[in-house]
């Protein structure tokens, strides 16, 4: 049931594009066409998991027994870009058809707020979930983290799917280009507050 | 301008290893040094929100914990001349964009002298609105025994916040814990005209712990 | 181009929010207040001053291949520093800026400077860069802030004018991107008309 929860929550009610404002980056730069907003959802879910898991476990069986939890910053960016890195060797190597669809992505993904903030939220913030108000354990994490990286995915593809359909349309000269997007993204940031309330 | 250094094997990890021993150092160096103001700092806050809820005390608030059915709640206890004060107790509730934490000062004939909030995530402009006096100070002076916990909606006597009905009970729920908490302490110390009794869990509770102590006496 | 271009260019000319569109999550998410958005301001300029000077200086020493790396080191480094100092001195203010203070490390507004100006020019001008550009940040953070506060508290720097709500909106999300679009739109006006 919590699992459950913990999925609603992160993609709807607490999306991380259109609630908490991070990765927006992306959200704004490579959203003008579908194809590239897939492509960047689905490294971004890869990456965000596969760090959150790896910077959970490095917390707990390293920084915390060792005391050095000040360290944490630094080393998680560290563990984020050399994953990113090791993501895109494996990916050439194993799956070149994957690495030609998020190859390019990849890189960009190393100053993607979204993926540092996942991994710092699941191990400074509490949650609650209906319940008590906890820290999240080892599952917990990998399936908020997946869940989150999803409600991206889902704020992506919808921006994007937008932003086709407004680059049709007649849009007064100061507005082209991103203040017509931000428009859109406010719009849109509103439909999701209708989920607001539901955890 | 200088020629670039090469961009070899060696000098690569030599760079980033010395850039991450530097950094290193330097963090430990300012950690070292920050520590104790920011551990001060945690103290001034913890002290002043202690200074809040509870009656003038002397003397340094005793921190310890308790549990009670099953979870453990931080808590400060407070005297004057000896005589005991009353609770500063911590709990939490989930509110609606996560947990409200309180500081709940109970005094000693067990009615709540203050609140405050020590942490929250509610809406801004809504349920956020749960710090500002026209909402908390409706506990100031709030008997448990004679008003109910709960917000008028539910049938209790605690006026919610407009349009933020799910922060309003989260606060009054934390309140009642606190309550529960502090029915818990009371019969752990046997203070003087407390009845711990009215709070059925923890009544049993604490009545399990004076059976407790009475047997060990025997022993002895 | 002298020092006080440097500094200035960062204001108007370049501004890292209205102009360049860099660092936008903690833009969005942190003025809900003109308080809350010249904090956040105020905390990026000194890492970006900071940085700026040790990357300038350490540049040279660099190998190419892994300057990034070493830069996100570098930053990383001064952000945590700068946690420990607003931990000590102002933790309210940590506190209601949270997440947003380590994620500083990912401000493409520091990385940014980094790349383009700092590794190639000399620790004065890149501290002045630093100074033009954290400063232009700020402005507009707490510009942004107090468009949301004024109309969606109806106050001013905390201090209240207005009794009763604003319109509640433009301090939830909705709002700071409709914020943020109104003032990147009065910006491109304004310094149109400039330029004629």
């Amino acid at each position: 049931m919590e699992y459950i929860l913990i999925i609603i929550s992160a993609i709807f009610v607490n999306n991380i594009l259109l609630s908490q404002f991070m990765g927006i980056c992306p959200f704004l730069g490579v959203s003008n066409k579908l194809s590239t907003a897939v492509g960047m959802s689905g490294a971004v879910c890869f990456v965000i998991t596969l760090a959150t898991l790896v910077t959970y476990l490095f917390q707990y069986y390293v920084l915390v027994p060792l005391g050095i939890e000040f360290m944490q910053t630094i080393a998680f960016i560290l563990i984020i870009a050399a994953l990113v890195q090791m993501v895109e060797i494996v990916l050439k190597k194993v799956s070149p058809a994957l690495y030609q669809a998020l190859g390019i992505f990849l890189p960009l993904i190393t100053t993607n707020c979204a993926v540092l903030g996942v991994a710092l939220m699941v191990v400074t913030n509490e949650f609650s979930y209906g319940g008590e108000p906890h820290m999240l354990n080892l599952g917990e994490s990998v399936v908020f983290a997946f869940a989150t990286s999803l409600g991206f995915g889902l704020a992506m593809i919808l921006f994007a799917g937008l932003r086709e359909q407004i680059a049709l349309n007649k849009v007064p000269k100061v507005f082209k280009g991103i203040p017509i997007a931000l428009v859109t993204a406010s719009i849109l940031a509103m439909a999701f507050m209708g989920f607001s309330g539901l955890v | 301008m200088i020629m670039a250094v090469q961009s070899s094997f060696k000098n690569m990890t030599l760079c980033l290893f010395a850039v991450c021993i530097v950094s290193s150092a330097l963090l430990a160096a300012v950690y070292a040094v920050t520590k104790e103001p920011i551990e001060a700092a945690e103290h001034a806050k913890t002290v002043s929100a202690i200074a809040q809820v509870v009656p003038e005390f002397d003397g340094e608030p005793v921190s310890d914990t308790i549990e009670v059915a099953g979870k453990k709640y931080p808590y400060y206890a407070v005297s004057k001349g000896g005589q005991p004060v009353g609770y500063a107790i911590t709990t939490s509730a989930s509110g609606y964009g996560g947990a409200v934490t309180l500081m709940v000062g109970i005094t000693a004939d067990r009615v709540i002298y203050n609140t405050t909030v020590l942490s929250q995530a509610e809406t801004p402009g809504l349920g956020a609105k749960c710090t500002e006096p026209e909402f908390a100070d409706q506990f100031k002076n709030w008997n448990p025994a004679e008003k109910a916990l709960k917000v008028k909606k539910d049938g209790g006597d605690v006026d919610a916040i407009t349009a933020s009905t799910i922060t309003s009970r989260a606060y009054a729920l934390a309140v009642e814990t606190a309550v529960m908490v502090y029915d818990a302490l009371a019969g752990q110390v046997p203070a003087d005209g407390v009845t711990g009794a009215t709070n059925t869990e923890a009544g049993t509770e604490s009545d399990a712990a004076e059976a407790g102590v009475m047997e060990t006496d025997k022993g002895e | 181009m002298g020092k006080f271009q440097l500094i200035t260019k960062g204001l108007v000319k370049e501004n890292p929010t209205f102009v360049l569109l860099l660092g936008m999550c903690p833009t969005l998410a942190t003025t809900t207040s003109a308080i809350n958005g010249m904090s956040m301001g105020l905390a990026t300029l000194f890492v970006l001053v900071l940085s700026n000077m040790a990357i300038s200086a350490t540049a040279p020493y660099i190998p190419d291949k892994v300057r990034i790396p070493a830069y996100i080191v570098i930053i990383a480094a001064f952000v945590t520093i700068l946690q420990f100092i607003m931990q000590a001195f102002t933790p309210d203010i940590y506190k209601t800026l949270g997440l947003f203070i380590p994620l500083i490390v990912v401000n493409c507004i520091v990385l940014g400077r980094a790349e383009a100006f700092a590794n190639k020019n000399s620790v004065v001008d890149s501290a002045c860069d630093g100074i033009g550009i954290g400063l232009g940040f700020t402005i507009a953070l707490t510009i942004l802030g107090l468009v949301r506060e004024l109309l969606g508290s109806g106050s001013a720097f905390g201090y209240k004018f207005i009794d009763g709500d604003g319109i509640l909106v433009f301090v939830l999300a909705p709002g700071a991107f409709m914020a943020l679009a109104y003032l990147i739109v009065l910006f491109k006006k304004l310094t149109a008309k400039k330029d004629e």
